[in-house]
């Protein structure tokens, strides 16, 4: 638990402790450990004098904030009207046979979260989805399996 | 009520001026009332949905007496449909942040943001990129305003303007009572003013153009161009900027597929509006509009679509007040009902009095807007909701 403390002092130094602080904060831990541990809220609380439930309350508002440890790649599908017209389905049926879970399942290993969200802003270029930080635009089910094939591969 | 012929411009995308931050540069050598009043009399209003005068908000904040004020732009695009201030922020970048700088002199604010939501966090290096050319002319203009990226962190919600301040001031983004307005209680309960990425890039175009040049383009009600978001059954899908005051039956003859059904205006907090209003529906005019159209053709089922918008309400109300916590799962539970025949069809009109209710009880605009789209469907598609 040593390396959460120091993670948490690191970015409490960098950011500051006021309260208007603690959503930079989250996203760096977000970012260094993928997701928000028990552990390293409550070093949160601790460091920044805010109560471990003010913490959880906030995180768990936040769709980007997850608290509990879930795949490396979070695979986010538009469920937005228009991505589902332009057939999300499909692209869902796609990504739950490669990786043989439902939407809302991590995979073995974690290394794979399926999850569908609210409008990425990408409506135009329908469906959509999102693998961390790189979006895809314009899935078919054939496009799908070439790029998941590629993470599989574990090009990146 | 008056309409004009659909017409293309181009003022938001236009070139940029030959320097950086000139339109920045020549709004300083004015007084800051002029500015403002140049912001009043443009008649722009603002582009996130809400629709309030820019020029005025501009001008009860710069009223404001206070130690520090905060200028906000609000790039947190949520509203289903609408992609358009990401568009804006990819190849216009600087007329965005020029118009945060022009706010700030005018109203003294020496600190703002850019709230950027999280799923445009591709966006970040590109931003800061321009931003680091923003502020290294800024030192060199004397302007003592700094700007900076914050990112959201995934929810519909912190689009309202009180909800983004609380998830910037560390919290969850729960809307606060209004008044007081963030104008006078903002940030830190100081005075802020927060904009719309197109509200701020049309600003710049204003001070660039002139009030009277501005507002030549649309109707007495509505002036300017405005961008839309085109996305549904649409040959001709992205982002388009039209000038303000045409009618939804032009609108539907040029981006439509030729069999399109019904319009969704201004994202699932807007109206649909069904083929037999097109001709009388003025976009914008009694509903102002973000500028997220959705457009439907007759191969669509309407009970997916309300089915599609009310799962979302229902996910994205932030649950502090009842009536839209309860109500939007109500209603979705209640479509679900009726069309699965466990509820008669007359269980409609009690959803759309609960809705209405939602309107007059809710505490933010998401609980109340539910009843847009939620009235016109059930209402124009009624058999699509029963059989």
């Amino acid at each position: 638990m040593a390396e959460v403390k120091e993670l948490v002092k690191e970015l409490v130094d960098k950011y500051g402790r006021e309260r208007k602080n603690l959503l930079p904060v989250l996203q760096g831990i977000h970012l260094e450990t993928n997701y928000l541990s028990k552990e390293a809220m409550l070093e949160v609380a601790k460091q920044m004098d805010l109560s471990a439930a003010e913490i959880y309350g906030t995180a768990s508002f936040y769709s980007f904030l997850d608290t509990k440890a879930d795949g490396k790649y979070k695979i986010r599908v538009c469920k937005s009207i228009t991505c589902e017209m332009a057939g999300k389905s499909e692209i869902i049926r796609t990504l739950e046979d490669m990786l043989k879970v439902k939407v809302g399942e991590t995979t073995e290993g974690k290394r794979f979260s399926l999850l569908e969200t609210n409008c990425l802003g990408l409506c135009d270029q329908g469906p959509a989805m999102l693998i961390n930080e790189e979006f895809y635009t314009q899935l078919t089910p054939a496009k799908v399996r070439k790029i998941l094939g590629e993470y599989i591969r574990n090009k990146y | 009520m008056s309409n004009i012929k659909l017409r293309k411009v181009d003022v938001i995308f236009s070139p940029y001026s030959v320097a950086p931050y000139e339109i920045l540069k020549n709004a300083m050598k004015r007084s800051k009332d002029e500015v403002v009043q140049e912001l009043i009399d443009s008649g722009l209003r603002g582009r996130g949905g809400a629709g309030f005068p820019t020029g005025l908000k501009w001008k009860f904040a710069k009223q404001q007496e206070s130690d520090q004020k905060y200028v906000i732009c609000n790039a947190d695009e949520g509203e289903p449909g609408t992609f358009k201030d990401r568009k804006l922020l990819v190849e216009v970048p600087r007329k965005v942040i020029s118009g945060m700088a022009i706010c700030a002199w005018a109203v003294g604010a020496s600190k703002g943001y850019i709230y950027l939501r999280r799923e445009y966090r591709y966006l970040v290096s590109h931003i800061e990129e321009e931003l680091e050319l923003y502020h290294k002319f800024a030192k060199e203009a004397g302007l003592d305003f700094k700007i900076e990226i914050f990112m959201g962190a995934g929810a519909y919600i912190c689009g309202e303007e009180t909800a983004l301040i609380e998830s910037m001031e560390g919290r969850r983004g729960e809307p606060r009572n209004k008044p007081p307005f963030p104008i006078k209680n903002g940030y830190l309960g100081k005075p802020t003013v927060v904009n719309n990425v197109e509200t701020f890039a049309s600003a710049t175009m204003v001070c660039r153009m002139g009030a009277d040049e501005y507002k030549k383009l649309g109707t007495d009600d509505q002036r300017g161009s405005k961008l839309f978001s085109i996305s549904g059954d649409s040959p001709k899908k992205g982002v388009h900027e039209l000038e303000l005051g045409m009618s939804l039956e032009d609108f539907a003859n040029e981006f439509g597929d030729g069999d399109t059904k019904a319009v969704q205006v201004g994202g699932v907090a807007g109206f649909c509006i069904p083929k037999k209003q097109f001709k009388t529906t003025i976009i914008g005019e009694g509903n102002t509009t973000g500028g997220s159209t959705m457009i439907f053709n007759s191969t669509r089922s309407m009970y997916n679509v309300l089915h599609n918008y009310l799962d979302f309400f229902a996910e994205e109300s932030c649950g502090q007040c009842t009536p839209c916590r309860v109500g939007t799962q109500q209603l979705l539970k209640g479509i679900e009902a009726v069309k699965s025949k466990k509820k008669p069809p007359e269980y409609l009109d009690q959803l759309v009095k609960l809705a209405e209710t939602m309107r007059l009880t809710s505490k933010c605009g998401l609980g109340q807007s539910v009843t847009n789209s939620f009235s016109s469907i059930v209402k124009n598609f009624r058999e699509e909701m029963i059989y």
